[in-house]
């Protein structure tokens, strides 16, 4: 499976000159980038189209392609769960906090821990703490799961406990689906994925005494969260129709569907 | 006469262009991974890259060494093969030489279903079922590993390795078996002295095809391998292998993280091409 996508991702790359997204045409607008704010784009896309006519397509190919397909022309607005980094920013592009997603720790449901310091879980990913009886659970080895490297939600995490490029892994999931998995079936297991993505069968547990809510995400006084970013090119405009749903998305207005996408909006537009 | 060679003449050249497409495909991926992959081994340094123990491609120090990838691959393909081929081999001369019509169809329909499914499902069922009962059995933390994926490797390369084994049995002259028979030896005797000899090119043909299988596979080893980027020291180590590595982190890579992932492909592209190499070699022999 994942070889074909990979052989379709050289032929994309091979015959972008030729495919690209193009927009002539019909109006519409192209996405690419981050494959955690499908269900958020998803929902603004929908609503624009009803409300202007405007087609919004969406190529869920992961925060890096995203931001690469703007920097190539290949889209209008790039999509990316990370911030960008100086590297990328430096090549002209600008990036629009759209909203906030909360990441949730995970463990197992009969996992007695249901607090944690954010000093403790940096202490757990860096393999400081390495077994649950050292901070009151079970005698039992902690099995830290996380995303692959370059993952949105992983940079978002590790950022977020002072421990980027030093947690030790015990599994390495490409999809929050299987993170949330693995962890209900081990339990001895941590991990973490997007608060919008979490079903009753793992526990999630408070940070510093504060549960992830929309409120305390939105605040900040959640503090594992990672932005969702809108992503253009500094120097060139949008086309007509980009810019009219740049704007759609970054009004007021549509902070309910943001919403009901299950992540936060951001409250001011900044950089 | 000219309209007819007319006719003849184009549809020539429509059957040379479907050839070609086949062909162009081929040459495309081909340059694609070359150019691609080059760049990133001239800027790591071929021996850093290959033989470098340590990979850690987001690091502010990011370090791209890929031995522990090139080894996990090795590994997980000669235990998959160590357990699949006799199993494999012992199953096909079964279905080709002793079991009974009904359930021989019976069987090659079920290894048919076998080699239908997609790696997906066999990598769900591996995570949901397999690396929990490795954790419980074997006592270990956590079951995602090296085991996990021979053993799910070994299954997905059984049908390859059944299917080209009974062609290869089936393919042996009934006069051998006769002619063996005949001057007293027993069945089974027959089978391993006579048959499985004469079809051994066949056979081997089948291994080489199952270790391509299984050098070449991702999904479902990228569910059950673990994926940490450690040396394969350990049958329960958390490992990713050649071809994990670059479909695990593809989707978010950027600047030499993204180079190196090509030349991790140029590498995997290699292996297998040195395997159809192997099978192009036993495939000839055969003929000859």
């Amino acid at each position: 499976m994942k070889k074909t996508v990979i052989g379709l991702l050289i032929f994309a790359l091979g015959f972008s000159g030729l495919a690209g997204c193009g927009n002539a045409g019909k109006a519409t607008v192209t996405t690419d980038g981050s494959t955690s704010m499908e269900k958020t784009i998803g929902c603004l896309g929908e609503a624009f189209e009803m409300e202007t006519g405007i087609r919004v397509t969406y190529n869920p190919t992961g925060s890096g392609t995203g931001i690469q397909a703007v920097l190539d022309g290949r889209c209008d607005i790039g999509l990316s769960s990370r911030e960008l980094k100086t590297d990328e920013l430096q090549e002209g592009l600008e990036g629009t906090v759209l909203a906030y997603d909360g990441i949730a720790i995970l463990v197992h449901p009969d996992n007695p821990v249901s607090d944690l310091s954010r000093e403790t879980l940096g202490a757990i990913c860096k393999g400081e703490i390495t077994d649950w009886s050292q901070i009151g659970g079970p005698a039992g080895e902690i099995v830290l799961i996380g995303r692959e490297a370059g993952a949105g939600t992983r940079d978002g995490f590790e950022a977020a406990i002072d421990a980027k490029g030093m947690c030790k892994y015990r599994q390495e999931l490409t999809s929050t689906g299987d993170v949330i998995t693995t962890v209900s079936r081990n339990p001895g297991a941590i991990g973490y994925a997007s608060i919008a993505s979490v079903k009753e069968n793992v526990k999630v547990v408070t940070i510093d005494g504060i549960s992830p809510t929309d409120e305390h995400i939105a605040t900040g006084s959640y503090k594992i969260r990672r932005p969702f970013i809108l992503v253009t090119k500094k120097d060139a405009s949008l086309s007509e129709n980009a810019r009219k749903f740049y704007d759609y998305m970054t009004s007021g207005e549509a902070e309910d569907i943001i919403s009901f996408a299950g992540v936060v909006p951001a409250n001011s537009v900044t950089e | 006469m000219k309209k007819k060679q007319f006719m003849e003449n184009s549809i020539h050249g429509i059957f040379f262009m479907m050839g070609f497409i086949a062909v162009a495909c081929v040459l495309l991926i081909t340059v694609y991974l070359i150019i691609s992959g080059i760049p990133a081994i001239g800027k790591i340094g071929i021996f850093e890259f290959l033989l470098g123990r340590e990979w850690a491609s987001t690091a502010a120090d990011a370090k791209f060494g890929i031995l522990p990838f090139i080894l996990s691959s090795i590994y997980g393909t000669l235990g998959a093969i160590a357990i699949g081929v006799p199993i494999g081999f012992m199953c096909a001369v079964y279905l080709s030489k002793m079991a009974p019509a009904g359930v021989k169809r019976a069987m090659q329909l079920a290894v048919s279903v076998l080699a239908g499914i997609p790696s997906v499902v066999y990598g769900l069922v591996g995570m949901l079922v397999l690396v929990p009962a490795v954790r419980t059995i074997f006592g270990v933390p956590d079951g995602a590993g090296l085991f996990a994926s021979i053993i799910v490797l070994a299954i997905m390369i059984l049908p390859t390795i059944i299917k080209m084994s009974i062609t290869a049995l089936d393919a042996v002259p009934k006069e051998y078996e006769d002619a063996s028979l005949a001057l007293g030896a027993a069945p089974v005797e027959t089978y391993f002295r006579v048959s499985v000899p004469a079809a051994k090119s066949g056979i081997a043909a089948g291994v080489v095809l199952g270790v391509g299988r299984a050098i070449g596979e991702s999904m479902a080893v990228m569910m059950v391998a673990g994926n940490g980027a450690n040396m394969p020291d350990s049958l329960f180590q958390s490992v990713r292998f050649l071809t994990t590595a670059v479909a695990g982190e593809m989707s978010y890579a950027s600047g030499l993280q993204r180079e190196a992932l090509f030349s991790i492909a140029l590498v995997l592209f290699v292996f297998i091409m040195i395997i159809n190499g192997v099978l192009n070699y036993f495939l000839k022999r055969e003929k000859v």
